[in-house]
C-alpha cells in the first residue's frame, strides 16, 4: 500500500489541472491564511485590550474553554445547513465554512494575546511607567514585545486548528487538500485517500515549522536568551510556560 | 425536541461509544506519558527531543491521522482501534510535556527530604513526586479530555459510529435537529469528563483542601 501511495503522489498527472495537488494545495493555504489573518485582526487587539486593562478576563477564559469543547465538524455542518440557504452559488458553501474557520481560530489567538500581556512581569511594566511611558506606549514598547511568544503560540495553535478543519470542510464541497481524502473515501480509492492524508499532515508540519521559525526571529533576544553567552541565573533553564497546544479537529 | 424523544436510545448508545473512544485513550495516554515525562525530567537531553517529537505528532490533523493509521498498522479502515490509537497519540502528545513540567515543579527540598528519609528513587517517584505533580498533570488531562471528545466526532467521516455520526446523518438529510443534539451531547460529555477528572484530582490531593476547612 505504501508503494501505491508513493506511486500516486509521484505521478505528475496528479499534480496538475483543475483538481491537481498544486491547485488544491494553494486553495488550502489560501483558506487557512485568510481565516487566520481575519481571526488575528479580531483577536489580537481584543486580547491586548483585555490583557492591558484587565477588563473582561472572565469572558476570555470562558470562551477559550467552551471553544475547545465544541466539535468543529458539528459546527461546520450546522453552519452550512443554517446559513447556506441565505447565500447563492459557491458562496453558499464558502461563506459559512469561512465563518466557522474564523470562529475556531479566534479563541486560541485571543487567549494567547491575553495571557501574554497578563503574564508580563509587573516590574517591567512599572519600570516603563516610571520612565514616563503612557498606557499605549507601555503596551506597544513593553507588553507586546514581552507577550510575543504567547501571541505566536496562539497563532500556531489557531493555524493547526484551521488547517485541520479546512480538511474536514471538503465534506461540504469546499476545495483544498481535504478533497482527496473525502473524494477518495467516497469512491474507495485508498491510494488517493492516504496520499491526501499524507499531504495534509506534511502541510500542517511545514506550516508549524515555518511559524516556529518566525516566532524565533520576531521574539526579542532579551526574552529568548538567544546569543546570550553568559549562563543565566535560572539554573533550571526554564522558559516561560507555553500554553498547551489545543485543537478540536 | 421531538426528534430527541424519538431517538433517545440511539443517541445514548452513540454517547456510550463516544465515551469509550474518547476515554480509553486518556487512560492509555496517561500510562504512556508518565514514563516518558519522567524520562524527559530525568535526562535533560531527552526533554527537547520528546517535547518537539510529540508536538510534531500533535500537528497532524485528525482526519489525516485516522486515514493514515490503517495503512501504517495494517488495520481495517472501519476498525475503531484506529480512532483509539490516534486519540492516544494526541493524548500522549499533550501529556508528556505536562507530566515533565509537573514533576519539575516538585520542590527540590521535598525531593531531598524524601531521599534523606530513605526513599529510593522508584518509591520516591511513586509516593512523593507523582502525588505532588497531580494538580499539574490533571490540568493537562482536562485539556486532553475536552479536546478528545471534540476530535473523536471527526471519526464519523471514516464511518466509525459515535456522536459525530449524528452530524453526518443530519447533514446528509439536510436536517438540523440531529446535529444540534450531537453538538450539545458532545459539550455535555466534555463537561462530564471534566467533572470526573476534577473529582478524582480532589480525591487524590486531600492536602490541597486541608487549609480550607469550613468555617
Amino acid at each position: 500500500m505504501i508503494n501505491r501511495v508513493l506511486a500516486w503522489l509521484t505521478d505528475p498527472a496528479h499534480w496538475q489541472g483543475y483538481d491537481g495537488i498544486s491547485r488544491r494545495l494553494v486553495e488550502h493555504l489560501a483558506y487557512s491564511l485568510v481565516a487566520v489573518v481575519i481571526a488575528a485582526l479580531i483577536a489580537i487587539p481584543l486580547g491586548l485590550y483585555i490583557g492591558h486593562t484587565g477588563r473582561g478576563r472572565f469572558l476570555v477564559v470562558n470562551i477559550a474553554g467552551a471553544a475547545r469543547a465544541i466539535p468543529s465538524l458539528g459546527l461546520l455542518l450546522l453552519a452550512i445547513l443554517w446559513l447556506g440557504p441565505k447565500f447563492s452559488g459557491d458562496v453558499a458553501f464558502l461563506a459559512p465554512a469561512g465563518l466557522v474557520l474564523v470562529v475556531l481560530a479566534v479563541p486560541p489567538i485571543l487567549s494567547g494575546a491575553y495571557a501574554g500581556v497578563e503574564g508580563v512581569d509587573p516590574d517591567a511594566r512599572d519600570a516603563a511607567k516610571g520612565m514616563g511611558m503612557r498606557g499605549t506606549q507601555v503596551l506597544r514598547n513593553v507588553e507586546v514585545p514581552c507577550a510575543l511568544p504567547l501571541i505566536m503560540s496562539g497563532i500556531r495553535s489557531a493555524s493547526l486548528q484551521v488547517i485541520a478543519t479546512a480538511t474536514i470542510a471538503a465534506v461540504v464541497g469546499l476545495g483544498g487538500l481535504g478533497r482527496f481524502l473525502i473524494d477518495g473515501l467516497a469512491v474507495r480509492d485508498t491510494p488517493q485517500t492516504v496520499s491526501g492524508a499524507v499531504l495534509v499532515a506534511v502541510l500542517a508540519l511545514i506550516v508549524d515549522l515555518i511559524l516556529a521559525c518566525v516566532q524565533r526571529y520576531v521574539v526579542s533576544r532579551g526574552l529568548t536568551g538567544r546569543y546570550v553567552t553568559v549562563p543565566t541565573l535560572d539554573a533550571d533553564g526554564a522558559t516561560a510556560p507555553a500554553p498547551a497546544l489545543q485543537r478540536s479537529a | 425536541v421531538t426528534w430527541l424523544g424519538d431517538h433517545l436510545g440511539e443517541v445514548l448508545s452513540l454517547a456510550v461509544e463516544h465515551t469509550y473512544l474518547a476515554g480509553m485513550p486518556l487512560i492509555l495516554g496517561l500510562l504512556i506519558a508518565l514514563p516518558l515525562g519522567w524520562l524527559a525530567r530525568r535526562y535533560k537531553a531527552l526533554y527537547p527531543i520528546l517535547i518537539i517529537g510529540t508536538g510534531l505528532l500533535y500537528t497532524i490533523p485528525s482526519l489525516a491521522l485516522f486515514i493514515m493509521l490503517p495503512t501504517l498498522l495494517g488495520t481495517k479502515i472501519l476498525d475503531p482501534a484506529n480512532v483509539v490509537i490516534a486519540m492516544t497519540i494526541y493524548t500522549v502528545a499533550l501529556l508528556v510535556r505536562t507530566v515533565a513540567d509537573g514533576l519539575g515543579a516538585v520542590p527540590e527540598a521535598v525531593n531531598q527530604s524524601a531521599t534523606a528519609m530513605g526513599y529510593k528513587r522508584g518509591r520516591r517517584f511513586v509516593s512523593v513526586e507523582l502525588p505532588l505533580a497531580v494538580p499539574v498533570i490533571s490540568a493537562g488531562l482536562r485539556v486532553a479530555a475536552v479536546s478528545n471528545v471534540s476530535i473523536v466526532s471527526v471519526a464519523a467521516l471514516i464511518g466509525v459510529q459515535q456522536l459525530g455520526s449524528l452530524f453526518t446523518d443530519g447533514f446528509n438529510r439536510a436536517f438540523m435537529e440531529p446535529i444540534i443534539v450531537g453538538v450539545v451531547a458532545c459539550v455535555l460529555l466534555a463537561l462530564i469528563f471534566d467533572a470526573v477528572i476534577l473529582g478524582l484530582t480532589r480525591m487524590a490531593t486531600p492536602w490541597q483542601r486541608a487549609g480550607t476547612a469550613p468555617s
